[in-house]
Protein backbone atom coordinates (compact mmCIF):
# COMPACT_ATOMS: atom_id res chain seq x y z
CA UNK A 1 0.00 0.00 0.00
CA UNK A 2 1.05 3.20 -0.85
CA UNK A 3 2.14 6.15 1.19
CA UNK A 4 -1.90 7.65 3.12
CA UNK A 5 -0.65 11.17 2.54
CA UNK A 6 2.50 11.54 0.11
CA UNK A 7 3.48 15.21 -0.44
CA UNK A 8 2.95 15.24 -4.38
CA UNK A 9 -0.17 11.94 -4.63
CA UNK A 10 0.09 10.49 -8.28
CA UNK A 11 -3.14 10.72 -10.37
CA UNK A 12 -3.18 8.05 -13.04
CA UNK A 13 -5.76 8.78 -15.74
CA UNK A 14 -7.42 5.36 -17.17
CA UNK A 15 -9.09 6.26 -20.48
CA UNK A 16 -9.88 4.74 -23.30
CA UNK A 17 -12.82 4.45 -25.95
CA UNK A 18 -16.55 4.16 -24.95
CA UNK A 19 -16.96 0.43 -23.79
CA UNK A 20 -13.16 -0.49 -24.15
CA UNK A 21 -13.17 -1.96 -20.89
CA UNK A 22 -12.04 1.27 -18.47
CA UNK A 23 -13.99 0.48 -15.60
CA UNK A 24 -13.49 -3.41 -15.78
CA UNK A 25 -9.65 -2.91 -15.03
CA UNK A 26 -10.51 -0.15 -12.73
CA UNK A 27 -12.58 -2.92 -10.28
CA UNK A 28 -9.95 -5.65 -10.89
CA UNK A 29 -7.44 -3.20 -9.94
CA UNK A 30 -8.97 -1.52 -6.81
CA UNK A 31 -9.29 -5.07 -5.89
CA UNK A 32 -5.76 -5.62 -5.47
CA UNK A 33 -4.18 -5.20 -1.95
CA UNK A 34 -1.49 -3.07 -3.43
CA UNK A 35 -3.78 -0.46 -4.17
CA UNK A 36 -6.26 -0.44 -1.50
CA UNK A 37 -5.11 3.06 -0.50
CA UNK A 38 -6.63 4.38 -3.72
CA UNK A 39 -9.10 7.25 -4.50
CA UNK A 40 -11.35 6.92 -7.49
CA UNK A 41 -12.59 9.37 -9.38
CA UNK A 42 -15.43 8.53 -12.14
CA UNK A 43 -16.66 10.78 -15.00
CA UNK A 44 -19.65 9.60 -16.85
CA UNK A 45 -20.90 11.40 -19.90
CA UNK A 46 -24.68 9.96 -18.99
CA UNK A 47 -27.23 11.85 -17.31
CA UNK A 48 -27.68 8.38 -14.86
CA UNK A 49 -23.67 7.25 -13.64
CA UNK A 50 -23.83 3.91 -13.91
CA UNK A 51 -19.79 2.87 -13.60
CA UNK A 52 -19.29 3.18 -10.01
CA UNK A 53 -21.65 0.81 -9.11
CA UNK A 54 -19.76 -1.59 -11.22
CA UNK A 55 -16.42 -0.77 -9.32
CA UNK A 56 -18.39 -2.62 -6.19
CA UNK A 57 -16.58 -0.22 -3.75
CA UNK A 58 -19.06 2.54 -2.27
CA UNK A 59 -17.37 4.75 -0.09
CA UNK A 60 -16.17 8.68 0.45
CA UNK A 61 -13.02 8.19 -1.77
CA UNK A 62 -14.83 7.15 -4.75
CA UNK A 63 -16.31 10.43 -6.70
CA UNK A 64 -18.66 10.62 -9.39
CA UNK A 65 -18.74 13.17 -11.83
CA UNK A 66 -21.84 13.05 -13.95
CA UNK A 67 -23.77 14.98 -16.45
CA UNK A 68 -20.37 16.15 -18.88
CA UNK A 69 -17.20 15.41 -20.39
CA UNK A 70 -14.17 15.78 -17.98
CA UNK A 71 -11.90 17.37 -20.82
CA UNK A 72 -14.32 20.25 -21.55
CA UNK A 73 -17.65 21.37 -20.25
CA UNK A 74 -17.14 19.98 -16.63
CA UNK A 75 -13.20 20.46 -16.46
CA UNK A 76 -13.43 22.73 -13.74
CA UNK A 77 -15.82 20.57 -11.22
CA UNK A 78 -12.56 17.98 -11.91
CA UNK A 79 -10.51 20.22 -10.22
CA UNK A 80 -12.92 20.86 -7.36
CA UNK A 81 -13.08 17.66 -6.73
CA UNK A 82 -9.50 16.57 -5.99
CA UNK A 83 -9.50 20.01 -3.93
CA UNK A 84 -12.44 18.15 -2.34
CA UNK A 85 -10.56 15.09 -1.81
CA UNK A 86 -7.33 16.80 -0.89
CA UNK A 87 -9.23 19.09 1.60
CA UNK A 88 -10.98 15.70 3.30
CA UNK A 89 -8.09 14.06 3.50
CA UNK A 90 -6.33 17.01 5.25
CA UNK A 91 -8.85 17.06 7.82
CA UNK A 92 -8.96 13.56 9.12
CA UNK A 93 -12.55 13.44 7.42
CA UNK A 94 -11.17 10.83 4.53
CA UNK A 95 -9.00 7.66 5.48
CA UNK A 96 -5.96 8.55 3.80
CA UNK A 97 -4.99 8.23 0.32
CA UNK A 98 -1.95 7.66 -1.62
CA UNK A 99 -3.04 7.71 -5.00
CA UNK A 100 -6.55 8.67 -7.27
CA UNK A 101 -7.61 7.20 -10.21
CA UNK A 102 -9.40 9.25 -12.38
CA UNK A 103 -11.78 7.18 -15.13
CA UNK A 104 -12.25 9.24 -17.82
CA UNK A 105 -15.34 9.14 -20.21
CA UNK A 106 -14.36 7.58 -23.77
CA UNK A 107 -14.97 10.62 -25.16
CA UNK A 108 -11.92 12.77 -23.48
CA UNK A 109 -9.29 14.05 -24.67
CA UNK A 110 -6.41 13.25 -22.35
CA UNK A 111 -4.62 16.37 -22.45
CA UNK A 112 -7.08 18.90 -20.63
CA UNK A 113 -7.11 16.67 -17.66
CA UNK A 114 -3.57 16.15 -17.50
CA UNK A 115 -3.09 20.04 -17.46
CA UNK A 116 -5.47 20.68 -14.85
CA UNK A 117 -3.35 19.49 -12.36
CA UNK A 118 -0.27 21.52 -13.29
CA UNK A 119 -2.31 24.85 -13.71
CA UNK A 120 -4.38 24.38 -10.59
CA UNK A 121 -2.66 26.75 -8.33
CA UNK A 122 -4.00 24.32 -5.27
CA UNK A 123 -3.19 21.32 -7.00
CA UNK A 124 0.07 21.63 -8.65
CA UNK A 125 1.56 21.89 -4.79
CA UNK A 126 -0.29 18.30 -3.81
CA UNK A 127 -0.46 16.22 -7.12
CA UNK A 128 1.29 15.56 -9.76
CA UNK A 129 0.16 13.52 -13.23
CA UNK A 130 1.04 9.98 -12.96
CA UNK A 131 1.19 7.27 -15.60
CA UNK A 132 -1.64 7.59 -18.40
CA UNK A 133 -3.14 4.13 -18.96
CA UNK A 134 -5.30 3.82 -22.26
CA UNK A 135 -7.37 0.64 -22.60
CA UNK A 136 -7.94 -0.57 -26.42
CA UNK A 137 -10.42 -3.15 -27.36
CA UNK A 138 -8.98 -5.68 -29.34
CA UNK A 139 -12.56 -6.55 -31.60
CA UNK A 140 -13.64 -2.34 -32.18
CA UNK A 141 -10.07 -0.57 -31.37
CA UNK A 142 -8.98 -0.58 -34.86
CA UNK A 143 -11.92 0.90 -36.03
CA UNK A 144 -12.54 3.39 -32.77
CA UNK A 145 -8.81 4.69 -33.87
CA UNK A 146 -9.07 5.32 -37.03
CA UNK A 147 -12.57 7.44 -36.98
CA UNK A 148 -12.18 9.01 -33.57
CA UNK A 149 -9.56 11.69 -32.91
CA UNK A 150 -10.15 10.97 -29.28
CA UNK A 151 -9.13 7.73 -29.28
CA UNK A 152 -6.18 8.03 -31.37
CA UNK A 153 -5.48 10.90 -28.87
CA UNK A 154 -5.82 8.43 -25.76
CA UNK A 155 -3.46 5.74 -27.11
CA UNK A 156 -0.65 8.84 -28.34
CA UNK A 157 -1.11 9.89 -24.72
CA UNK A 158 -0.75 6.40 -23.27
CA UNK A 159 2.19 5.49 -20.82
CA UNK A 160 0.36 2.00 -20.24
CA UNK A 161 -1.44 0.43 -23.27
CA UNK A 162 -3.79 -2.55 -22.04
CA UNK A 163 -5.15 -4.77 -24.60
CA UNK A 164 -8.78 -5.84 -23.41
CA UNK A 165 -11.67 -8.75 -25.08
CA UNK A 166 -8.61 -10.36 -26.67
CA UNK A 167 -10.68 -13.53 -25.91
CA UNK A 168 -13.36 -12.51 -28.32
CA UNK A 169 -11.12 -11.92 -30.94
CA UNK A 170 -8.53 -14.11 -33.03
CA UNK A 171 -4.30 -13.38 -33.25
CA UNK A 172 -4.21 -11.86 -36.59
CA UNK A 173 -7.19 -8.77 -35.98
CA UNK A 174 -4.90 -8.33 -32.67
CA UNK A 175 -1.43 -8.41 -34.61
CA UNK A 176 -3.15 -5.80 -37.39
CA UNK A 177 -4.94 -3.78 -34.05
CA UNK A 178 -1.25 -3.84 -32.89
CA UNK A 179 0.58 -2.66 -35.91
CA UNK A 180 -1.30 0.10 -35.63
CA UNK A 181 -1.14 0.76 -32.17
CA UNK A 182 3.11 0.73 -32.58
CA UNK A 183 2.87 2.98 -34.99
CA UNK A 184 1.10 5.67 -33.03
CA UNK A 185 2.63 5.13 -29.81
CA UNK A 186 5.82 2.74 -30.35
CA UNK A 187 7.09 2.49 -26.49
CA UNK A 188 4.35 2.42 -24.44
CA UNK A 189 4.28 -1.32 -23.04
CA UNK A 190 1.56 -3.36 -24.00
CA UNK A 191 -0.48 -5.47 -21.58
CA UNK A 192 -3.06 -7.75 -22.32
CA UNK A 193 -5.53 -7.49 -19.30
CA UNK A 194 -6.48 -11.34 -19.92
CA UNK A 195 -3.53 -12.21 -18.61
CA UNK A 196 -3.82 -13.68 -15.15
CA UNK A 197 -1.65 -12.29 -13.35
CA UNK A 198 -2.00 -8.40 -13.29
CA UNK A 199 0.68 -6.19 -11.31
CA UNK A 200 -1.05 -2.95 -10.46
CA UNK A 201 1.52 -1.06 -9.30
CA UNK A 202 3.60 -1.64 -12.57
CA UNK A 203 0.43 -0.84 -14.49
CA UNK A 204 0.39 2.82 -12.81
CA UNK A 205 3.75 3.51 -11.49
CA UNK A 206 5.58 6.79 -12.97
CA UNK A 207 8.81 7.12 -14.12
CA UNK A 208 8.48 10.06 -10.86
CA UNK A 209 8.57 7.08 -8.80
CA UNK A 210 10.41 5.02 -9.82
CA UNK A 211 12.99 6.89 -12.44
CA UNK A 212 14.39 3.38 -13.60
CA UNK A 213 11.18 2.71 -14.82
CA UNK A 214 12.22 5.18 -17.94
CA UNK A 215 14.55 2.89 -19.16
CA UNK A 216 10.79 1.12 -20.37
CA UNK A 217 9.99 2.82 -23.17
CA UNK A 218 13.06 2.82 -24.90
CA UNK A 219 12.84 -0.93 -26.35
CA UNK A 220 11.57 0.40 -29.60
CA UNK A 221 14.31 2.38 -30.36
CA UNK A 222 14.64 2.19 -34.25
CA UNK A 223 11.15 3.01 -35.25
CA UNK A 224 10.09 5.51 -37.54
CA UNK A 225 6.53 5.07 -38.61
CA UNK A 226 3.89 7.23 -40.34
CA UNK A 227 0.00 6.99 -39.40
CA UNK A 228 -2.54 8.18 -40.94
CA UNK A 229 -6.14 8.14 -39.43
CA UNK A 230 -8.93 8.24 -41.61
CA UNK A 231 -9.90 11.83 -40.43
CA UNK A 232 -6.42 13.31 -41.86
CA UNK A 233 -4.09 13.11 -39.42
CA UNK A 234 -0.23 12.75 -39.99
CA UNK A 235 0.66 10.59 -36.96
CA UNK A 236 4.23 10.02 -36.77
CA UNK A 237 6.53 8.61 -34.08
CA UNK A 238 10.34 8.90 -34.79
CA UNK A 239 13.25 8.10 -32.57
CA UNK A 240 15.78 10.93 -31.93
CA UNK A 241 19.49 9.69 -31.62
CA UNK A 242 21.72 12.35 -30.65
CA UNK A 243 25.54 11.48 -30.19
CA UNK A 244 26.67 14.69 -28.86
CA UNK A 245 26.32 15.29 -25.50
CA UNK A 246 22.41 17.78 -25.09
CA UNK A 247 23.05 21.10 -23.07
CA UNK A 248 19.84 21.24 -20.43
CA UNK A 249 19.98 24.67 -20.74
CA UNK A 250 19.50 25.18 -24.47
CA UNK A 251 17.35 22.17 -24.61
CA UNK A 252 15.54 23.58 -21.96
CA UNK A 253 14.86 27.08 -24.55
CA UNK A 254 14.49 24.52 -27.40
CA UNK A 255 11.54 22.52 -25.88
CA UNK A 256 9.86 24.92 -24.34
CA UNK A 257 9.87 26.74 -27.58
CA UNK A 258 8.47 23.91 -29.17
CA UNK A 259 6.06 23.29 -27.61
CA UNK A 260 4.70 26.84 -27.28
CA UNK A 261 4.75 26.68 -31.09
CA UNK A 262 3.62 23.20 -31.88
CA UNK A 263 2.38 21.63 -28.30
CA UNK A 264 -1.03 20.46 -29.86
CA UNK A 265 0.83 18.87 -31.99
CA UNK A 266 3.52 16.98 -30.31
CA UNK A 267 1.28 14.07 -28.80
CA UNK A 268 4.29 12.71 -27.01
CA UNK A 269 7.77 13.34 -26.09
CA UNK A 270 9.94 11.04 -23.79
CA UNK A 271 13.80 10.30 -23.63
CA UNK A 272 16.78 9.87 -22.07
CA UNK A 273 19.38 12.89 -22.54
CA UNK A 274 23.17 12.18 -22.26
CA UNK A 275 23.58 15.97 -20.36
CA UNK A 276 26.67 17.37 -20.66
CA UNK A 277 29.28 17.18 -17.80
CA UNK A 278 26.34 14.35 -15.86
CA UNK A 279 27.48 11.16 -15.79
CA UNK A 280 23.83 9.46 -15.01
CA UNK A 281 21.04 10.28 -17.43
CA UNK A 282 18.14 12.26 -16.96
CA UNK A 283 14.69 11.07 -18.17
CA UNK A 284 12.38 13.93 -19.98
CA UNK A 285 8.29 13.10 -20.36
CA UNK A 286 5.90 15.41 -22.09
CA UNK A 287 2.34 15.54 -23.55
CA UNK A 288 1.62 18.55 -25.74
CA UNK A 289 1.47 21.71 -23.55
CA UNK A 290 2.75 19.77 -20.42
CA UNK A 291 6.03 18.65 -19.42
CA UNK A 292 7.10 16.88 -16.41
CA UNK A 293 9.85 17.61 -13.91
CA UNK A 294 13.04 15.77 -14.95
CA UNK A 295 14.03 12.56 -13.63
CA UNK A 296 17.68 12.02 -12.18
CA UNK A 297 18.19 8.25 -13.50
CA UNK A 298 20.18 6.99 -11.66
CA UNK A 299 22.02 4.84 -14.22
CA UNK A 300 22.12 3.76 -18.01
CA UNK A 301 19.75 1.37 -19.14
CA UNK A 302 22.32 -0.41 -21.16
CA UNK A 303 25.42 0.38 -23.27
CA UNK A 304 24.42 3.37 -25.44
CA UNK A 305 25.21 6.69 -23.94
CA UNK A 306 23.50 8.38 -26.48
CA UNK A 307 20.76 10.60 -25.89
CA UNK A 308 17.30 9.05 -27.21
CA UNK A 309 14.16 10.96 -27.35
CA UNK A 310 10.58 9.22 -28.54
CA UNK A 311 8.33 11.99 -30.41
CA UNK A 312 4.90 11.05 -31.77
CA UNK A 313 3.75 14.25 -33.46
CA UNK A 314 0.94 15.30 -36.02
CA UNK A 315 2.15 16.60 -38.56
CA UNK A 316 5.57 17.67 -37.79
CA UNK A 317 8.60 16.75 -40.19
CA UNK A 318 11.38 14.55 -37.99
CA UNK A 319 13.95 16.02 -39.99
CA UNK A 320 12.86 19.55 -39.08
CA UNK A 321 13.07 18.72 -35.34
CA UNK A 322 16.29 17.01 -35.39
CA UNK A 323 18.09 19.82 -37.40
CA UNK A 324 16.58 22.30 -34.93
CA UNK A 325 17.40 19.92 -31.84
CA UNK A 326 20.82 20.40 -33.24
CA UNK A 327 21.34 23.68 -34.23
CA UNK A 328 20.05 24.71 -30.43
CA UNK A 329 22.39 22.30 -28.94
CA UNK A 330 25.30 24.12 -30.32
CA UNK A 331 24.47 27.23 -28.30
CA UNK A 332 25.59 25.56 -25.06
CA UNK A 333 28.58 25.65 -22.86
CA UNK A 334 30.87 23.75 -24.38
CA UNK A 335 30.34 24.76 -27.69
CA UNK A 336 30.54 28.55 -26.66
CA UNK A 337 33.79 27.53 -24.66
CA UNK A 338 34.61 25.78 -28.08
CA UNK A 339 34.41 29.21 -29.51
CA UNK B 1 10.53 36.10 -0.30
CA UNK B 2 13.16 38.78 -0.87
CA UNK B 3 12.28 41.03 2.26
CA UNK B 4 13.56 43.67 0.00
CA UNK B 5 11.33 44.04 -3.28
CA UNK B 6 8.92 41.02 -1.47
CA UNK B 7 9.38 39.07 -5.16
CA UNK B 8 9.32 35.52 -4.54
CA UNK B 9 11.46 32.61 -4.81
CA UNK B 10 12.22 30.37 -7.89
CA UNK B 11 9.69 28.94 -9.82
CA UNK B 12 8.62 25.53 -10.11
CA UNK B 13 8.90 25.36 -14.62
CA UNK B 14 10.98 22.38 -15.58
CA UNK B 15 13.23 23.65 -17.48
CA UNK B 16 14.49 25.64 -13.96
CA UNK B 17 16.31 22.73 -12.93
CA UNK B 18 20.30 22.48 -13.03
CA UNK B 19 20.80 19.17 -14.69
CA UNK B 20 21.80 17.60 -11.32
CA UNK B 21 20.19 15.60 -8.89
CA UNK B 22 18.96 17.19 -5.43
CA UNK B 23 18.88 21.19 -7.17
CA UNK B 24 15.69 21.33 -7.77
CA UNK B 25 15.09 23.26 -4.29
CA UNK B 26 15.67 26.40 -4.98
CA UNK B 27 17.47 27.19 -1.63
CA UNK B 28 20.65 25.30 -2.56
CA UNK B 29 23.76 26.09 -4.28
CA UNK B 30 23.04 29.40 -4.99
CA UNK B 31 26.19 30.13 -7.37
CA UNK B 32 25.47 27.10 -9.39
CA UNK B 33 22.30 29.02 -10.08
CA UNK B 34 23.30 32.39 -11.14
CA UNK B 35 25.81 30.75 -13.44
CA UNK B 36 22.81 28.88 -14.76
CA UNK B 37 20.79 31.88 -15.19
CA UNK B 38 22.93 33.69 -17.24
CA UNK B 39 23.55 30.59 -19.47
CA UNK B 40 19.60 30.46 -19.76
CA UNK B 41 19.70 34.16 -20.76
CA UNK B 42 22.39 33.76 -23.15
CA UNK B 43 21.10 31.18 -24.81
CA UNK B 44 17.80 32.60 -25.12
CA UNK B 45 18.99 35.82 -26.25
CA UNK B 46 21.05 34.17 -29.33
CA UNK B 47 17.04 33.47 -30.10
CA UNK B 48 15.59 36.52 -29.21
CA UNK B 49 17.63 38.68 -30.95
CA UNK B 50 16.55 37.24 -34.46
CA UNK B 51 12.93 38.50 -33.59
CA UNK B 52 14.60 42.01 -31.93
CA UNK B 53 14.13 41.18 -28.69
CA UNK B 54 16.20 41.09 -25.57
CA UNK B 55 15.77 38.91 -22.53
CA UNK B 56 18.30 40.26 -19.22
CA UNK B 57 17.71 39.22 -15.30
CA UNK B 58 15.19 40.81 -13.01
CA UNK B 59 16.05 40.68 -9.19
CA UNK B 60 17.69 36.68 -9.55
CA UNK B 61 14.34 35.73 -9.99
CA UNK B 62 12.38 36.86 -12.81
CA UNK B 63 13.59 38.36 -16.42
CA UNK B 64 12.49 41.25 -18.05
CA UNK B 65 11.43 40.36 -21.82
CA UNK B 66 12.25 43.95 -24.00
CA UNK B 67 11.91 44.76 -28.03
CA UNK B 68 14.33 47.73 -29.55
CA UNK B 69 11.18 49.38 -29.43
CA UNK B 70 11.35 48.94 -25.51
CA UNK B 71 7.76 47.33 -25.15
CA UNK B 72 9.16 45.55 -21.96
CA UNK B 73 7.37 42.79 -19.73
CA UNK B 74 8.37 40.88 -16.49
CA UNK B 75 8.39 36.80 -17.31
CA UNK B 76 8.82 34.26 -14.21
CA UNK B 77 10.54 31.63 -16.52
CA UNK B 78 10.61 29.64 -19.78
CA UNK B 79 7.47 28.54 -19.93
CA UNK B 80 6.09 32.30 -20.00
CA UNK B 81 9.32 33.60 -22.19
CA UNK B 82 8.02 32.23 -25.48
CA UNK B 83 4.10 33.17 -25.63
CA UNK B 84 5.39 36.91 -24.49
CA UNK B 85 7.94 36.99 -27.13
CA UNK B 86 5.13 36.16 -29.51
CA UNK B 87 2.67 39.01 -27.82
CA UNK B 88 5.22 41.90 -28.29
CA UNK B 89 7.13 41.17 -31.06
CA UNK B 90 3.70 40.00 -32.91
CA UNK B 91 6.04 37.58 -34.76
CA UNK B 92 5.90 33.75 -34.69
CA UNK B 93 8.73 31.98 -32.60
CA UNK B 94 9.05 29.01 -34.13
CA UNK B 95 12.04 26.99 -33.59
CA UNK B 96 11.24 24.46 -36.49
CA UNK B 97 11.55 27.41 -39.08
CA UNK B 98 14.12 27.01 -41.43
CA UNK B 99 15.49 30.68 -41.39
CA UNK B 100 15.82 30.08 -37.47
CA UNK B 101 17.68 27.14 -38.18
CA UNK B 102 19.64 28.20 -41.12
CA UNK B 103 20.71 31.23 -38.77
CA UNK B 104 21.50 29.54 -36.26
CA UNK B 105 23.43 26.60 -37.91
CA UNK B 106 25.32 29.85 -39.65
CA UNK B 107 26.22 30.74 -36.05
CA UNK B 108 27.49 27.78 -34.38
CA UNK B 109 30.15 27.01 -37.91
Amino acid sequence: MADANPAFTPVNLLTGSLGSGKTTLLRRLLADPALSGTAVLINEFGEVGLDHHLIERIDETVVLLRSGCLCCTIRGELALAIRDLHSRRERGKLPGFGRLVVESTGLADPFPILSTLKADPVLRHHFRAGAVVTTVDAVNGLSQIKVHTESLRQVAAADRLVLTKTDLTDEITIARLLDHVRQINPDAPIIRAGDPVLDAVALLDHGEAAPGSHALPMHHRTCDAVYWSDHGERIRSFVLTVEEPIDWTAFGVWLTMLINRHGDKVLRVKGILNLAGEAAPVAIHGVRYLVHNPVHMTAWPDEDRRSRIVFIVDGIDPDLVRRSLTAFNGLGVQSAERV
Amino acid sequence: MCSLCGVLGGNEHWAEAVARPGVYTRNVDVIERRRERRNRMRIANAILAQFGMALSDWQGSSFLLSTRTGKTEIIADLGHLWPAAERLSGRICDPLALPVIERLERRNG
